[in-house]
Order: C-alpha cells, then structure tokens, then sequence
C-alpha cells in the first residue's frame, strides 16, 4: 500500500495538535518526546558531510533514492530539533520526488512552530527543508536524464 | 511631559513594584503567561522616560545638530551635547572631548582597533586580550594583527572563570603595545581586576582599551581612577536606546589616533588637495549621529542616577545568590563561571538536555534567557561545552520571578530523566 499524501499527513499532525489546545509548553513538550522515540540514525551518519549547521542545533540528514521515492533519515542534538525532525520525516520520507518538491509545509504553521522552524540562525530545520528539496530536485535531475 | 519615573527618580530607595512600573514591556504576556524577562545582559528593558524622550525629539525638535542656526537645529544640538557631559559626569572622565559617541560597544572596539592600530602597532608587535573576550574584542584585533603583521596574545582562564593574571604577567613585554580587556564577562559574570591589569600593562607603556559593555549599568566607573586609555560601552545594556554607544579616550591619546571614518562633521576644511581634521569629539563622529537615541541615552542615565546606586547594585547581588542557590536545586547543573567578583549573570548547563531545548521551553513558559555560546566561542572551548543558558538578572527582576524560573527548570530536568 502506498503511503498517504503530504497533505493528508500534515492534516493528520494538525488534528493530533489540535488536542493542545494551542497551549505552547504543552505543544513544546509533546514535540519533545516525539524527539526522545526518534530512532538513532547511527553515529556512521553523524559525520559532517551530512550536516546542516545551525547557530545552536545541529541537523544530520541522509536521502536516498528508493524507486522514485526518496527516504529520509535525519537526526539532531537537541531534542526540540529531533522531535521536528520526526514530523518531517513523517510527512515527507518515502513520497515522490515531485510531491516533495512542490509540497507545500503548511503543517508547521499550523501547529505554531513556525517561529521555531524560521529562525535559521538558532537551528538547521530551515536549511534542513532547503535540503530535502534540493535532493528531491537533484534526484529527479538524474532521473530524467537517464530515461 | 510628566512621566512615572519622574516621581520615583528622586534617589528612590529600591522597590522592585515601583521600578516594575515604569517599563511598560514588563506587562506585556509572551504565550499567555506574564513575561519573566531574563536577558538583560543581551539588551535592558526601556523605562517610559527614555521611550518618550526619543518620541518628544521627533514630535517637538526633530533637526540635524551642529550646523544648522535655527531653533529647531539649535534645541536637538543642545540636547544631545547635553548628554555628552552626562557621559562624562558619570564615567567621571576629565571633560567632555574625551568623549566620543558611537554606535555601540561594538563600533567602539572596531574604531580603536583601526585607528589606534594604525598609530600604534608595527610589525611584530603584541596585543593582548584574554579568552573570555566577546568576539567583538576578538574579531577587530584578529582583522587589524593580519593587515599589520602584529601578534595576538590571549590571556588565559581558569575553571572558576578567572583571568590568570600571573600568565598575563608572563606574556607582557617590550613588544606589548595594546591590551584590550573586558571588564565584565558577558558569559560568565566575571568582573575582572581592570586596574590591576591597565597598571601592569602600563609599565611596559601599552596603551589599554576596556570593553565595559557588561559592566556600565552595574559598576560605578570612574575612567580616572582606573587610568584607562580608552573605555568603550553601549547605551542599549543600561536601560537606554539601541544603535548608541560610548567610547572614552584620554584626550593625547584620542589625538594622536587617526580618524576612523570620513564625512561630514568630522572635518575642519576639505578641498581636493588636502583636508584637515576637525577637534575632538568631531574628529570621529563622521556624518549624521544618532541625534534621537542620544538623547534617549541621557534619560538613561539620569534613571540609574535617580537610585542610590550603591543599594541597587546590593539588590542585584541578592537576586544574584538567590538565584544561585535556588537554581543549585536543579538535578545535573553545573555553572560556568563561578568567579568571587561577579555581576548577576548566571550561566549554566544541565546535565542531558541541550541549552537550546532549555531556552524554547522557558519560552513557551513566558521566560526569556539567552541560550548558546553567546559569541565568546573560544571560552566554550576552553570549559570544553557548546553553550550555557544564561540568565542574566536586572533591577526589575524579583525573587518571585527566580521561584518560577526554578520550578520550570525542575519540570524540564524531571521530564528528561523520566
């Protein structure tokens, strides 16, 4: 069965946010322990060729190409970053290259984290989605040009 | 135009309620809960009596100053040479040339790296500065030391976070020619013995600038007694306006210097062939200065003025072990910088949980600290970290404040360890 869109995932995530009633240290919390169950992406990925350097947080993201679907795998330091990280990774690992290059994030506004995700100077997730798209488009590139 | 503060500034004695209500921001709530402002070391909260001398210059007198020779132009001059002596009365410095405006602590270091280095150093000279220093008193010597050939020198700390002023001792010498040292640690709280060090450097016939940017609001600082050649600091971390700044410099020194930037004001005739500088304070005030901030600037200080300044800074340093004691609670902290001579900025980190994950969630609590390495990126190398959450105490702040702080954080810590 294929995965369900970005844009029904990101419905789903706001609906699940929506049980915070937009309480910020509740959603912050809960954002937190998505980030504890992340799974590791294993130290061997930890290495500076995959990562996106922010100010404070630190985001280690490998794409690969499976079909015509890319999957995500990424990791930070700090646990805010991680638990973001999760969603993302939920809403846009394993989707097609052309859904992940027009997706358009809307999740993020809605469950408040703009403010989190938008500051680029303090963590790597605004450069993170920069990233994901860049990979969607490079693979995409390649693919083309090999049919 | 009568303001709150006007009827408490009569040498009040301190009331936190009283101060509390002449910042108007401290009503404001951030995320529904009431702000707990904590970051007073990165910038100050504005009292009304400096916010409507700024609006009262543009509403009533609003004109370039110096040049002009009408009302309007003669009133903002005026005003802002007005803060000029209020600079001078309270850094105590000999007259008011020695005074020079800039746009901050920052700009101030930049001005005397460039010109004090293009006077002073030759190749193979030494400046020395110290690894507690905030990168704006790291980054203008490095840029200066490259272009001339010079060598930086850098004083040591030790793990309570203390200069090493035996090895500073050791690393003067002949070649010695400027020592650039913070008075306070913006990171760790730390007030070093300046006159200690500007003495020592003296005897070696250095010339010794001050990054007084922590300190200003919380020392009383008297350029004379110090013997300092050049002290720099910023309005905008005592209580006054952003973008204004203050660097003093003994007046032989200030000008012997060259001019740091060229434009208008700072000359006294320009023709193609040759232009000749004007006097000091001119000399290095280029172009159109910050008039309305300035003058916000001497509201400023006239509020720290209308305290008895010595019972302020005892209040700071009970809010200080206060919070030092109450944050010790806090399962897995460690504080960086544990210095006998402090100001009240705390930093510290816990155990586990990344200082950034610390400084969202009080966020979303309505607290504000700073969080990282809060550019002084060699002293988190030195104690071996990525960054502190620092918290950094004003005379508006309360024990009550502290408490909920402290609550918060135990959640935080109880959260991560479940």
């Amino acid at each position: 069965m294929s995965k369900p869109s970005i844009n029904l995932i990101q419905d789903e995530i706001i609906d699940e946010f929506s049980f915070l009633d937009d309480d910020m240290e509740s959603t912050i919390f809960y954002i937190m322990e998505l980030g504890n169950k992340l799974d590791p992406i294993g130290e061997k990925y930890r290495v500076d060729s995959n990562l996106i350097k922010g100010c404070q947080s630190k985001v280690w993201l490998v794409a690969d190409l499976k079909g015509e679907h890319l999957v995500l795998k990424a990791d930070s330091n700090t646990d805010i970053t991680k638990g973001l990280i999760s969603l993302l990774i939920r809403v846009l690992s394993d989707q097609e290259l052309g859904d992940i290059i027009n997706a358009d994030l809307y999740f993020i506004d809605k469950i408040g984290m703009s403010k989190i995700i938008g500051s680029q100077r303090s963590n790597g997730l605004a450069a993170m989605i920069k990233q994901i798209k860049l990979y969607a488009l490079a693979y995409k590139t390649k693919l083309q040009s090999q049919s | 135009m009568t303001t709150g503060i006007q009827s408490i500034n009569k040498k009040s004695k301190y009331n936190p309620d009283n101060i509390r209500e002449t910042f108007p921001i401290l009503k404001r709530e951030i995320n529904g809960k009431p702000l707990i402002y904590f970051d007073n070391a990165a910038t100050t909260q504005k009292p009304l009596s400096v916010i409507n001398a700024i609006s009262d210059y543009y509403i009533s007198y609003n004109a370039n100053i110096h040049r002009g020779v009408h009302t309007l132009a003669e009133k903002a001059t005026e005003a802002y040479e007005a803060t000029r002596k209020k600079v001078r009365d309270y850094i105590v410095a000999k007259s008011s040339e020695e005074i020079i405006f800039t746009y901050g602590t920052t700009d101030g270091i930049n001005l005397v790296a460039h010109s004090l280095g293009k006077t002073y150093l030759n190749k193979g000279d030494e400046v020395i500065i110290s690894e507690m220093e905030h990168h704006s008193n790291i980054v203008p010597w490095q840029m200066i030391c490259d272009e001339l050939g010079a060598v930086l020198k850098v004083i040591p700390v030790n793990d309570s976070g203390e200069l090493e002023i035996e090895a500073y001792k050791k690393i003067l010498n002949g070649r010695t020619r400027i020592v650039s040292i913070v008075h306070v640690s913006n990171t760790l709280g730390t007030i070093n013995p300046i006159k200690e060090i500007i003495k020592e450097a003296h005897k070696y016939g250095a010339k010794v600038l001050i990054d007084g940017a922590q300190a200003a609001a919380h020392i009383d600082i008297d350029v004379q007694d110090l013997d300092c050649d050049l002290y720099a600091f910023s309005s905008h971390k005592m209580f006054g306006p952003t973008g204004v700044g203050v660097l003093y410099g003994k007046s032989d020194l200030l000008n012997e210097m060259i001019p740091y930037r060229g434009g208008g004001e700072m000359i006294k005739e320009v023709t193609f062939e040759k232009t000749t500088y004007n006097d000091l304070p001119f000399k290095f005030e280029a172009g159109t200065p910050n008039i309305a901030d300035v003058i916000g600037f001497s509201e400023a200080i006239k509020f720290i003025e209308g305290f008895n300044k010595e019972e302020l800074f005892q209040r700071e340093m009970e809010l200080l072990h206060y919070a030092t004691e109450r944050l010790s609670e806090i399962e897995g902290i460690r504080f960086i910088g544990t210095a006998k001579e402090k100001i009240s900025v705390i930093s510290f980190v816990i155990d586990q949980i990344h200082p950034f994950d610390v400084g969202v969630m009080l966020d979303a609590g309505g607290i504000a600290v700073r969080t990282g390495h809060h550019c002084t990126q060699p002293l988190m190398n030195r104690f071996e970290i990525e960054g502190t959450i620092r918290v950094s105490l004003s005379i508006y702040n309360t024990k009550a404040e502290i408490d909920i702080l402290v609550n918060k954080l135990k959640v935080i810590s109880k959260i991560k360890r479940s």
